[in-house]
């Protein structure tokens, strides 16, 4: 497969990603939606690695997945910490930091 | 036969995707994007990572989102109307997004990588994705960016704690800008 593929598959799903985030209101979607970006990026960046035949690509892939981890544990602590301050688990209700 | 995985893979990954936005449970969501990284991996391995395809695997599909589930099961099922956005991001989002996949398009088709029209090369270094050549190029040429994304981790562990960790109930202790 040529490796223009793999990258318009990649920029198909960091599209459907970002509109998840726009248009969803539930931070855990929000949080899934995001990762659905990460993975896009991931695969752009593994599809280049293959293309240019050098293994940088892959340790930097990795290292995307440790952040995203890393973002993950504290969206969902945020959650969870919303939650029981019985906030309402809605995006768009959160306004008191808007200007 | 690779076109064939390719599109299998491609299809699987897309639905998934498709699925995690348009479901109105987020539990289900939660399930979908594990179908989407399942198939993610398969594409994962025809462009020769497989060290990490199994690393999304064990990581994503199998620790990351047991936590999803879990805290999904915890806030509970709150069930949102599907596309009951705010009024301007409902219109405004998805033209956002659609605009920018054809930016990213014309930026793919027209960067005159003349590579981009290939598989790749034919003769890769042997063990190319292998754990054994990942964990080489890491531990020596990458070490600062390994101890960094381990600090990282640590802080983010120290971080979710602080954020989630159980309150004291005594409500004369609440902290700052508690529960009023």
């Amino acid at each position: 497969m040529d490796i223009e593929w793999y990258l318009v598959l990649s920029a198909l799903l960091f599209t459907i990603g970002l509109i998840g985030v726009l248009v969803r209101r539930n931070p855990v979607v929000i949080l899934l939606c995001l990762e659905l970006m990460l993975s896009a990026g991931a695969l752009a960046m593994l599809a280049f690695s293959r293309m240019l035949g050098n293994q940088d690509g892959q340790v930097f892939v990795l290292i995307v997945l440790v952040v995203a981890a890393c973002e993950v544990v504290v969206g969902l602590g945020l959650v969870v910490a919303m939650y029981r301050r019985r906030l309402p688990l809605d995006v768009d209700e959160m306004k008191e930091l808007k200007g | 036969m690779e076109q064939v995985a390719f599109f299998f893979g491609a299809l699987g990954a897309l639905g998934g995707a498709i699925a995690v936005v348009a479901v109105k449970n987020p539990f289900y969501s939660v399930l979908a994007l594990v179908i989407h990284l399942v198939f993610l991996a398969g594409i994962f391995l025809l462009l020769m990572a497989q060290f990490l395809a199994a690393a999304l695997i064990v990581v994503y599909a199998g620790a990351v989102m047991v936590l999803y589930v879990f805290v999904a099961a915890y806030v509970g099922g709150i069930e949102e109307p599907k596309w009951d956005s705010s009024p301007e991001l409902k219109v405004i989002g998805p033209i956002l997004a659609v605009a920018l996949f054809i930016a990213i398009s014309i930026a793919i088709l027209g960067s005159g990588l003349s590579a981009l029209g290939t598989p790749g090369p034919d003769e890769v270094p042997s063990g190319f994705g292998t754990p054994e050549a990942v964990g080489h190029l890491m531990m020596e040429d990458f070490l600062i960016a390994f101890e960094a994304a381990s600090l990282l981790l640590l802080i983010a562990a120290v971080g979710a704690i602080v954020l989630a960790g159980r309150r004291r109930e005594d409500p004369n202790k609440l902290p700052k800008g508690g529960e009023s």
